[in-house]
């Protein structure tokens, strides 16, 4: 399956995989921390999201979007502030429905069923299409019931223990908190919160996790490991994440998207999909000047 | 006030006289004086009642709270009844006022579309502005008969086994009718009190539960009220209050009667009611000692409430801006 | 095109009875908001019904007479009357000391007294009316007899702590930039208070006074004790027992007489009148000065 983009790109051989001259050696693509060339791993889109525009009231946040997310890979959103990269992937899982005033038009496409489809449940989209948040956002309960809760609500009581454990083991927690399940979430650290919040989404068993800049909140360290963690999971989720750090996106996405604002013809500054492709292509071989831009850090 | 002469300058004019000007020392005395009465009232009530009833304290000692009887022939006074009374009126309108509250307080917070929200929590609150003597005059002349020729009936008919539906009110005036007045002063209050809780819920905690797939329900019940639970614990308790408080209305349709019955639809008396209703008419000194007496009882109760709801709601201030 | 079967989005057993639960629980929500409204609607609307055929000229003219012939206009003057002088009485007492005190509170006071004297006017708040009644009783009329302004002085108490947490309200609004301004132009603390800070608190003021005055305009118990052996001519003395709106509606309402009945949801009807006029009016104002607060920014 090929990538829609403005043009389909053309394979390319890894000889010729050479910095652009001007670029700064931090893209290096020996350095990126992609794994083998996306274009070698077979690809299935999960998502195919058409013309998809989203409006607050009579203001668009973003225009005309059209991309595909694939399986099991990270797939980043980068741009400049303001670019609808939040409202977009809050899109995916329908998060935007409590926002008055909040419409779409488009379609996105999760195996083949519209989610915005009349007839479509939001909460079960949200079973199946899972978030974390920018700021780790913890229940005020203990640990375990942190992890437990979605299990509870659906319904899931047979071995909640196991599956708890399961979870924290799958977001690199369970070594770190297994003696102290019933203390209050809250007293983890930042990064141990946000791990825990992983951690509550895995639980749930969805198939894909959507990250909105999860690891802006937390310090140096606490970032890696999200990072880490990332690598990891793309093993058996799709993971879509929103992040500001360039360094960060060409770290663990096999696929890039580069969203910038653009002046509409009715006037209004909205958010559209600029180029997708490789992480490497993009950060390495461009083909969009305003790409190029971005990522050399001419603007933004 | 005296100023530095003008002729002087430099660090010498800036010197002060004495650590306050004469008009911060007086604003500061008045200003201490008046907030101070909140404080003197509260002892001085205290005092005052003590002092009026302590005759009837003297004579009867703790014997009052488990004497029945109320005759002002035999001198034998007792506040049993009434305590009976107060706890089956405030518990039941507590019963019947905790749900209705708390779902008003969801509907105006999470499920009335934006434009409704204003216009149904002014009218929910307006209920809390009806008087408490219009309310009564309203339980006299409307609700009682309705009681009497359509309420009663039906549930004497269906439920009549239980003990507290078990006899059948030829007056509107009876334990039941102030049940349902005192729920219909309670319920703004604690509404009210749950609208500004629920809303205080910070809106990322319920986003990390709408995004795990829960319903607005489950949300609301797995997160809501967990974290709202101290401030709705001060709000049922200062609802409680309010309705073992109420003399007023409670007295214009208990039928004032020194009873302990177990069917609500027996006319029975609250501390409070008594109180109300037993000062035009009370003419020994005996009784009005032991109508303070009463008093001293209903204060020494709402002190309690007040002074534990105050206590958890900022216990829970400090906990939320701390964590 | 996909590899996997189309996920279940819209079937499933639990998610149809998670659903059915979440429909029900929103019912109950709604029905509830409407009972409450329902139950207002019906007890507004049997004052209004029953107290608009009472309410004529008469009923504000003519005092009452239990002795009256049928057909002898009798009316309710002097309880409009006594309310009147009653009320503006208290709030001319509980005004200044509750302002007072909200100053202190606010802006003089040391954190642990302000805590604890706050706390002192939060029990105050919560002593129930008949207790205060009492208390007044045995205070001041205990063999001293009745009269209007100790009736005044009972609602006063009530009203003083709902005055003075409105009023630290609006004066914590005030920014301390105002405060900083004028103490570094060399103006004393207590000019500074009066002369800058008060000022800007006027409107709100006015929004808590008259909403404590609704307040304890309806307030029957604290009366009981302190002026209900009030005669049926129309007085403005102080110092007798005045008649009163709500304690002409507690006594008319035990009577048997119809005639009376319907005077008493006269009365309940100037009185709901009266309250949401207050009401209404404070509102107004509290918009307004937030609108001029947000514009003088």
């Amino acid at each position: 399956m090929s990538i829609s983009v403005q043009e389909p790109p053309e394979p390319r051989s890894t000889e010729e995989d050479r910095p652009r001259a001007g670029l700064p050696s931090a893209f290096d693509p020996s350095k990126l921390g992609a794994s083998a060339p996306a274009s070698t791993v077979a690809r299935e889109p999960v998502f195919n999201i058409e013309n998809l525009s989203a409006y607050y009231g009579a203001v668009p946040a973003v225009r005309e979007v059209t991309f595909d997310i694939h399986r099991r890979m990270v797939t980043a959103i980068i741009g400049p502030s303001g670019c609808g990269k939040s409202t977009f992937i809050r899109c995916l899982n329908r998060m935007n429905d409590g926002i008055p005033g909040f419409r779409t038009e488009g379609r996105i496409l999760y195996h083949d069923v519209d989610l915005q489809g009349s007839n479509i449940d939001a909460v079960s989209v949200r079973r199946r299409i899972g978030m974390v948040f920018q700021r780790p956002n913890p229940f005020p309960k203990s640990i375990f019931e942190n992890v437990a809760y979605g299990l509870r609500i659906l319904g899931l009581k047979d071995d909640l223990s196991g599956r708890v454990e399961e979870a924290l083991k799958r977001a690199a927690l369970w070594e770190e908190v297994k003696d102290r399940l019933k203390r209050s979430a809250l007293s983890l650290s930042g990064g141990q919160q946000q791990r825990l919040c992983i951690a509550r989404c895995l639980a749930i068993e969805p198939e894909v996790i959507l990250m909105d800049e999860p690891a802006s909140a937390l310090d140096p360290i606490a970032t890696t490991r999200i990072e880490d963690l990332m690598h990891e999971l793309k093993r058996d989720y799709t993971i879509v994440v929103v992040t500001h750090n360039m360094q960060q996106a060409a770290r663990v996405a096999d696929l890039t998207a580069f969203f910038s604002i653009e002046q509409g013809e009715e006037g209004h500054r909205a958010g559209v999909l600029v180029e997708y492709d490789d992480t490497s292509t993009i950060f390495t071989q461009p083909k969009d000047k305003r790409t190029e831009d971005y990522v050399t850090g001419r603007f933004g | 006030m005296a100023v530095a002469p003008r002729s002087a300058t430099g660090p010498a004019a800036f010197k002060r006289r004495g650590r306050f000007r004469p008009g911060d020392t007086v604003l500061y005395v008045i200003t201490l004086a008046a907030a101070l009465s909140g404080l003197v009232l509260l002892v001085l009530i205290a005092r005052e009642l003590l002092t009026a009833a302590w005759p009837a304290m003297d004579r009867f000692g703790l014997d009052f709270l488990t004497t029945k009887a109320w005759d002002p022939n035999k001198k034998l006074f007792g506040a049993a009844s009434f305590i009976f009374g107060t706890a089956v009126t405030s518990i039941g309108a507590l019963l019947l006022a905790t749900p209705i509250s708390i779902a008003i307080a969801l509907f105006l917070t999470e499920l009335a579309p934006r434009g409704v929200r204003g216009a149904v929590g002014v009218l929910v609150d307006m209920l809390a502005a009806i008087p408490s003597v219009v309310l009564g005059l309203w339980g006299i002349l409307v609700l009682g008969p309705f009681i009497v020729n359509t309420l009663a009936p039906a549930l004497h008919g269906t439920l009549g086994f239980l003990p507290i539906f078990s006899t059948k009110p030829s007056v509107g005036s009876n334990v039941f009718a102030a049940i349902l007045i005192l729920t219909i002063m309670i319920v703004p209050i604690i509404s009210s009190i749950c609208r500004e809780l629920f809303l205080g819920v910070p809106q990322e905690l319920k986003d990390g539960a709408l995004a795990l797939g829960a319903t607005r329900w489950e949300v609301a019940r797995g997160v809501t009220f967990p974290y709202a639970r101290a401030g709705i614990a001060a709000a049922l308790i200062l609802g409680l209050g309010r309705a073992v408080g109420e003399a007023i209305a409670v007295s214009q349709v208990i039928g004032n009667n020194v009873a302990i019955h177990w069917s609500l639809f027996d006319a029975g008396d609250t501390l409070a009611s008594r109180i109300a209703g037993q000062y035009i008419g009370a003419d020994t000194k005996l009784q009005i000692n032991s109508l303070v007496y009463l008093a001293v009882i209903l204060l020494v109760f709402s002190l309690v409430v007040n002074v534990l709801a105050q206590i958890i709601v900022r216990r829970v201030a400090g906990r939320h801006s701390a964590a | 095109m996909s590899a996997r079967a189309a996920p279940d989005l819209f079937r499933s057993e639990r998610i149809r009875r998670r659903r059915a639960v979440n429909l029900f629980v929103e019912l109950l929500a709604t029905g509830a908001a409407l009972l409450a409204i329902a139950v207002l609607v019906i007890v507004v609307a049997s004052v209004a019904k029953r107290g608009a055929g009472a309410l004529n000229v008469d009923f504000f003219t003519k005092t009452p007479d239990f002795a009256a012939l049928p057909g002898q206009p009798t009316g309710a003057a002097n309880a409009i009357v006594g309310t009147a002088v009653i009320v503006g009485l208290a709030i001319l007492m509980a005004l200044p000391v509750g302002i007072l005190t909200a100053i202190y509170l606010n802006e003089l006071a040391p954190k642990r007294v302000a805590n604890l004297l706050t706390l002192a006017l939060d029990v105050l708040n919560g002593i129930p009316a008949i207790v205060l009644g009492i208390f007044v009783f045995v205070l001041l009329v205990n063999g001293h007899g009745q009269a209007a302004w100790k009736a005044s002085f009972a609602l006063a108490v009530l009203m003083l702590p709902l005055v003075a947490r409105t009023t630290q309200e609006v004066l914590a609004l005030v920014p301390d930039s105002l405060r900083e301004a004028s103490l570094a132009l060399g103006a004393a603390k207590w000019r500074t208070t009066l002369s800058v800070v008060l000022p800007q608190t006027l409107g709100g003021i006015v929004t808590g006074a008259t909403l404590a005055t609704a307040r304890i305009a309806g307030e029957t118990a604290p009366l009981l004790f302190t002026s209900s052996l009030a005669g049926n001519a129309v007085s403005y003395d102080p110092r007798e027992p005045l008649s009163s709106l709500p304690l002409f509606i507690y006594t008319s309402a035990e009577q048997a007489d119809p005639k009376l009945h319907e005077q008493a949801w006269a009365a309940a009807l100037v009185l709901i009148g009266f309250i949401l006029v207050a009401s209404l009016i404070a509102r107004a104002f509290a918009a307004r000065s937030r609108q001029r607060l947000a514009g003088e920014r």
